[in-house]
């Protein structure tokens, strides 16, 4: 009698832990294995060229002709979906980057994911809020809040990362009192700390399967080539102007930029 | 003797010997108190302890030229102890190469309790306050970069560093907590207000007991005690002025922010002269002389300052008097004296 109530006692515990299983199994797969490194390059285009800081010169919709002197942007919250549909992110330690026309190695985003083919990529263009307003020993690296006027990617007196500066010279920008005629296009805005303001986080998908998956396995460097077209900032949903906005920083005209540089990327490739 | 008693003594000295250690660090530096009367501070101290070697290398920093461009100007240059940290006598601040800012310098005083930093609140962290005059073109025009350079390169800077931190490496982070240290440690709560309200043996004359009415009647609404500012953004009817700054506007972009400035504290106003955010008054019977008869009305005037259809309230010169008298009860001498806060001799 008694190792009959024994098994019934084994038999429920075996029973409750199957159950327990069953619920694991209704939460949503993340990819498991090994990890490898999943490259993403940042290759900066003007339309049908590649662009070139300061030298090259392009004609956006309005008819302007302009130059590109900067080039700036954040890539963060990295997520992949593999061809089973299971989304795995990043760590967030471990996906921010500043994408800089400037700097080669800085067009290059390296990420470890576990090995598998993956067909959906994604991610934020810009800072996250929980990121923006973290203490500032949890923002070190490109993060750190530390830019100057130049190449800073910080704004010190509105607390908040620009997450896309692009600056330029056009005849069609008024001159400046140096008697430049420049353009500063300053994006950020991550919906305000204590009161709610501008929010120009974009999150961008992008379905490789066109231009081929991401077959990320280890010992091999799987590299999905994105093209980011710079005259989109200009021809987007909307058409913007140099004459007309030849600084945009915070402002709400910002959301226009915004709205326009979420059609900046598409999907050339994939090396594997 | 037994080997458990042996135990338990030596567990009972090594107990008293720890607790005699505290007490005596307790003793050279008490690090952040929090006053009796005060609220909790806003700033997270569970993120940046104040220390001893922490705040004195805040304090250092505070006074450490070698953060502006040309190593000519130091936080202290507009923000001097003997003005409660403002800049006495500009309605502007000048800074590096005479350049002129837009604003009156805020006094830096009781910032633990701040949620929002700056006139127009666009600073949210007092971790990131520093970065903003220290970049800013007109203040110390220098970036960062170069300052954690030239203090890599200075000594005793490393050494101060490993001292506060642990290693000698000059960071962003560390060099923003070690000025958050100085700067929260900048309390003033030491006024004959404060030890009126104490009960510490002090009373208001009759006139200052007159004039705490009259404050009570018509400010403590946005100047409330005990830190004299509810720490919120409200226009106050001063008009826009030649710059048409618009304020607090500037960080939400919300048209019914327009011309919103944080309410400033009242307290130490007979150090931090003049007064506004743009630094347009400068004695205590202007700003009264403007709440009494010259506040503009506009659409963000604030509904305190436009009740029964009129603008602003009245007081009889006699009235004006007790107020001014309550008023310079909140001066903390004590405050822009305490030696602990000013520069080290060289």
């Amino acid at each position: 009698m008694h190792s009959f109530k024994h098994t019934i006692y084994s038999a429920l515990v075996v029973l409750l832990s199957f159950a327990a299983c069953k619920k694991d199994d209704v939460k949503p797969e993340t990819p498991a294995g090994a990890k490898a490194v999943l490259s993403i390059q940042f290759d900066n285009i003007a339309g049908d060229r590649n662009l070139q800081l300061n030298t090259g010169a392009y004609t956006n919709a309005a008819g302007e002709s302009f130059s590109i002197s900067l080039l700036q942007y954040f890539v963060s919250n990295i997520k992949v979906t593999n061809n089973s549909g299971q989304e795995f992110t990043v760590p967030a330690d471990s996906s921010y980057f500043l994408v800089s026309e400037a700097n080669v190695a800085s067009q290059f985003v390296k990420v470890k994911v576990p090995e598998g083919d993956y067909q959906t990529l994604s991610f934020v263009l810009g800072v996250d809020s929980l990121r923006s307003t973290m203490d500032i020993s949890r923002r070190t690296g490109v993060l750190d809040p530390s830019g100057g006027m130049g190449d800073g990617m910080y704004w010190g007196w509105n607390s908040g990362y620009i997450f896309f500066k692009m600056e330029g010279e056009s005849a069609a920008a008024p001159a400046d009192p140096s008697g430049q005629h420049k353009f500063r296009y300053h994006i950020g805005g991550f919906g305000g700390y204590s009161a709610p303001t501008l929010n120009n986080i974009k999150r961008i998908t992008i379905d490789l399967r066109a231009g081929g998956i991401a077959k990320v396995r280890q010992g091999r460097e799987a590299n999905v080539h994105l093209m980011a077209d710079i005259l989109k900032v200009f021809n987007g949903t909307r058409t913007i102007s140099i004459a007309a906005n030849p600084t945009v920083m915070f402002s709400d005209f910002s959301t226009q930029v915004a709205n326009n540089y979420t059609q900046l990327f598409h999907h050339d490739h994939t090396e594997n | 003797m037994s080997k458990l008693q042996w135990m338990m003594i030596t567990g009972i000295v090594l107990f008293l010997f720890a607790c005699s250690k505290s007490e005596q660090l307790v003793a050279i530096f008490q690090g952040f108190r929090q006053p009796a009367g005060f609220p909790a501070p806003a700033y997270k101290l569970a993120n940046n302890p104040v220390t001893k070697e922490g705040f004195e290398l805040g304090r250092k920093l505070f006074y450490e030229p070698r953060l502006s461009r040309n190593n000519t100007i130091s936080c202290g240059f507009c923000h001097l102890q003997a003005s409660a940290f403002t800049h006495h006598g500009h309605d502007v601040s000048h800074g590096i190469d005479d350049r002129l800012g837009s604003r009156n310098s805020p006094p830096i005083m009781n910032l633990a309790w701040n949620t929002a930093l700056m006139w127009d609140g666009g600073v949210f962290d007092l971790d990131l306050q520093p970065i903003a005059p220290i970049t800013n073109p007109v203040e110390m025009d220098e970036t960062m970069e170069n300052v954690l350079q030239k203090l890599r390169n200075t000594p005793p800077y490393p050494a101060l560093f490993q001292r506060a931190f642990g290693s000698t490496d000059i960071t962003t982070a560390r060099m923003m907590k070690a000025l958050s240290q100085f700067m929260v440690m900048l309390v003033s709560d030491q006024s004959k207000y404060d030890s009126v309200m104490r009960k510490q043996g002090v009373t208001f004359t009759d006139a200052e007991q007159q004039g705490y009415a009259i404050y009570r009647r018509h400010c403590s609404s946005c100047h409330q005690e005990p830190l004299f500012t509810d720490q919120s953004f409200r226009n106050n009817g001063l008009g826009a002025g030649p710059n048409n700054d618009r304020g607090r506007y500037n960080v939400t972009l919300n048209p019914d922010d327009q011309y919103k400035f944080k309410v400033p504290s009242l307290r130490n106003l007979a150090y931090t002269a003049p007064y506004m955010h743009d630094g347009r008054f400068y004695t205590l019977p202007a700003v009264l002389r403007h709440y009494t008869s010259e506040v503009q009305d506009m659409p963000t005037l604030d509904p305190l300052l436009k009740q029964g259809g009129h603008t602003g309230f009245s007081l009889t010169a006699t009235e004006q008097e007790q107020l001014l008298a309550f008023l310079q009860t909140l001066n903390d001498k004590k405050f822009v004296n305490d030696t602990r806060f000013a520069e080290e001799a060289p």
